[in-house]
């Protein structure tokens, strides 16, 4: 079995050197790009970085360590992580390709939520999948929360929101979270049946959020699938499972940047209680070691 | 992707720069496998494997014969090209049958490649081809997974052999050994066994797969792959070759608008031969994989080679004489309209050729909307007329229109449309030949004509490029006009979709700008 890479596997070796070379600097794009940071801001982040070298007269490699965490923490924090649940019942659509877990995300988010003290009815609005229903169900039932089947095979999904959110409302849930079926974002009429959905709810109720699953194995497309998310379902926020297969993830920092939508969540493996929120301290810290 | 701007723009114009020179400088090839490089990053194409790419193509762009054909930057193209097809494999290869039936096939992928529907797929496209899959549910893990495998399988209307509920529960082994037991006993000849799926670096996972394989030693084991897939495809594909060497590759999602980069560092690292493509939602939507169409997706560059060529065989040099000294001359007819389109035919498929266009994947749409047949009803209507009518298409009147409409099979109104399309193709003809700028709604400048005076003397004395890569590539240009000049409105979408700078660039690779 091949060991697993990661970022600060890669990085372990280059900063026990003694000083800092054009060898430094190879290694160092080679790691960045390896995790999907993509060629831009690999680019971007080794000039700062040179520069900042430059100027401070530094040659250690640990204190490369240290500016590059600094460098990251910083474009990872310039965005607000929280959840805006405030409505009630507060409304959360999850969208996503296919594939990506996103009805995973549900149970994982459902659970958190009802760990904390919410009530929460899941919606499955994935009539589209064969078995969709079934696998969020079985989360469902994991994660203790209530849960609305479409009534018949096929159904209009925009309905089944409908449903959902109606009975949040009905039954006095705090929370009510809404499967989507995956879709890929350059499936034109797919995606309008998102719009379809959302218009759907907002007739009821404000929605709270709009979660963007990506795969954290996902490489430079993550921007042009939240690019067309953004577009036809106004995400307000990124959820980036798998984060434990692949330890990389560099893409987001990309996506986060390149549309302004800050990550809100982490999936970081299958257990029901490995969801946690975005912190770009901690975040950085497992990334680069 | 955009925002980056398409390779084979940023590309046209690292190599505009090297247009004029007969031979590649080291300084010339440096910067042009720049861009590649970061190209081949943007699609996705691991590290290592683009590092020995691109080191590849600059030994070999800097040993080139200089070519008499291609201009200096059509070369470098061309190997890049070359070498990207060499990687991706020359054909792709089929499936190999046991010679004692069952044949088994085995799937193995990450969480959420799309391996269940895949199974689906396959099995419907074997059944299609007169064998007798049976699926087999050994994905016990994921919830509800066998559900999907039993719904799926009666969508492609094969059994489904599923002992075990899953959601965890029951031995996968076991259901798979028994499964390939079972298509023994009921003389299936096909058994695809559908795998849980894993992160790469899940051993307890991956263990569980190469028991599978160990206990049901499949004839193939297909490793399925999402085409979304980053530079983890490198880590992805070596934990599943050493877990359960895997002999083939399967590319889902590849309808997405994902470069593919995965398909090269696959490829480029184990060697193992990509079968097939994975293009939508629907059973159907599963082909063969074509290397040549992956090389041009993961660079964007169109095939631009290909498309010179097409158009270099097909059109004949005098034609296009004739034709510039034609509207020059302001006698635009009906029969320069039929050789036009006569000469677009023999350029082979012209949905083919407008999908080579760089640029192009976003207008898939259009192109598919465009009904080729339109081209031979055109020609089959203007075929029913008199020499007479084709010089002077102002005879024609309703009951000459009656006959032609009879004669080609058509009503008179397609006759009449046609008339208004050819009226008002002649009119931007005399426009373009008087030295004016034609005006056509939805397309950007028309690529080829300089709105300089200098187009008015086009006619007689066509001006001929030294280079034969120029001179070759000219007369393609007459063509473009002539999308919008016949094709239904739709099919006029279709040029109006590509962009000016993709016009541009496209240009320029021509080696015309």
């Amino acid at each position: 079995m091949a060991a697993k890479w990661s970022l600060s596997g890669a990085l372990r070796g280059m900063f026990q050197r003694e000083t800092i070379t054009e060898e430094t600097w190879d290694d160092l794009e080679t790691a960045l790009i390896t995790a999907d940071f993509g060629p831009d801001i690999t680019e971007q982040l080794i000039d700062a970085l040179r520069a900042d070298v430059e100027r401070l007269k530094v040659d250690d490699p640990k204190d490369l360590r240290r500016m590059l965490r600094e460098r990251l923490e910083e474009r990872f924090a310039e965005y607000d992580p929280t959840l805006s649940l405030q409505e009630r019942p507060a409304v959360i659509l999850v969208v996503g390709v296919n594939g990506v877990g996103k009805t995973t995300t549900i149970g994982k988010l459902a659970r958190f939520l009802i760990v904390n003290g919410q009530s929460v009815v899941v919606g499955a609005a994935d009539t589209f999948r064969a078995a969709a229903v079934e696998q969020l169900a079985t989360w469902a039932q994991r994660a203790g929360s209530a849960i609305v089947r479409p009534e018949r095979e096929g159904q209009d999904p925009a309905s089944v929101a409908f449903q959902t959110v109606e009975a949040a409302k009905t039954h006095g849930h705090t929370m009510c979270i809404i499967d989507t079926a995956g879709r890929l974002h350059t499936k034109g009429g797919l995606m309008d049946e998102l719009g379809k959905i959302k218009r759907v709810i907002e007739k009821q109720s404000p929605i709270a959020e709009v979660l963007l699953v990506l795969d954290a194995t996902t490489g430079q497309n993550g921007v042009s699938q939240a690019q067309a998310f953004i577009e036809h379902a106004g995400i307000t926020g990124l959820v980036v499972t798998k984060l434990d297969g692949s330890a990389k993830g560099g893409f987001i920092l990309a996506v986060q940047e390149r549309t302004g939508i800050p990550i809100k969540l982490i999936g970081q493996g299958e257990g029901i209680d490995d969801l946690t929120g975005f912190t770009s301290h901690v975040f950085v810290e497992q990334l680069v070691g | 992707m955009a925002a980056f701007g398409s390779l084979s723009t940023r590309l046209t114009e690292t190599l505009a720069k090297l247009r004029t020179k007969g031979k590649l400088s080291a300084s010339d090839v440096d910067g042009t496998v720049r861009e590649i490089r970061r190209a081949l990053l943007d699609a996705d194409v691991a590290l290592e494997v683009v590092k020995s790419f691109t080191a590849a193509v600059r030994e070999r762009a800097l040993g080139a014969e200089v070519s008499e054909a291609l201009n200096p930057a059509q070369q470098v193209v061309k190997i890049v090209n070359d070498e990207l097809v060499g990687i991706l494999g020359g054909e792709s290869r089929q499936l190999q049958l046991a010679k004692q039936p069952p044949t088994v096939i085995m799937l193995a992928g990450l969480q959420g490649a799309g391996k269940t529907t895949l199974a689906g797929k396959l099995a419907k496209h074997l059944r299609g081809k007169g064998h007798q899959p049976l699926l087999v549910a050994s994905d016990l893990q994921r919830p509800n997974a066998v559900t999907q495998l039993q719904v799926v399988g009666g969508q492609a209307g094969v059994q489904v052999y599923a002992p075990e509920p899953g959601n965890g529960i029951g031995d996968p082994v076991k259901v798979a050994r028994d499964g390939v037991a079972e298509a023994k006993r009921r003389q299936y000849d096909i058994v695809i066994v559908d795998t849980a799926g894993r992160l790469g670096v899940d051993a307890d996972m991956m263990q569980q797969a190469a028991d599978i394989r160990r206990a049901v030693q499949p004839d193939e084991v297909l490793f399925v792959i999402d085409a979304m897939i980053g530079q983890d495809a490198v880590a992805t594909a070596r934990a599943f070759q050493e877990g359960v060497d895997f002999t083939g590759v399967v590319l889902t999602k590849l309808d997405g608008d994902a470069r593919g980069g995965a398909a090269l560092s696959i490829r480029g690292l184990t060697g193992k031969p990509i079968m097939f493509a994975s293009t939508g939602e629907t059973l159907d939507d599963f082909e063969p994989f074509h290397p040549d169409r992956m090389a041009s997706r993961i660079l964007d560059l169109g095939d631009i080679l290909t498309l010179i060529e097409q158009a270099q065989k097909a059109f004949d040099e005098d034609e296009a004489h004739r034709l510039a000294e034609a509207i020059a001359t302001d006698g635009f007819t009906l029969e320069d309209f039929l050789k036009q389109m006569q000469q677009l035919r023999k350029a082979g498929n012209f949905k083919q050729m407008l999908g080579m266009l760089p640029g192009a994947k976003g207008m898939r749409e259009a192109i598919d909307s465009f009904d080729e047949r339109e081209l031979v009803r055109t020609e089959a209507i203007i075929q029913s007329m008199t020499p007479q009518e084709r010089k002077q298409s102002k005879i024609l009147n309703g009951s000459r229109r009656v006959r032609i409409a009879r004669g080609a099979g058509v009503t008179v109104t397609d006759v009449n449309q046609l008339m208004a399309r050819f009226e008002q193709a002649a009119k931007m003809m005399k426009t373009v030949a008087k030295g004016g700028v034609p005006q056509m709604p939805g397309m950007g400048p028309m690529p080829g004509m300089r709105q300089s005076k200098k187009v008015q003397k086009q006619g007689k004395q066509q001006r001929r490029s030294g280079n034969p890569a120029k001179r070759t590539a000219e007369p393609v240009q007459p063509a473009a006009p002539q999308g919008s000049a016949f094709g239904k409105p739709k099919a006029e979408g279709a040029f109006g979709e590509l962009s000016e700078t993709d016009q541009a660039a496209l240009q320029r690779m021509l080696g015309n700008g």
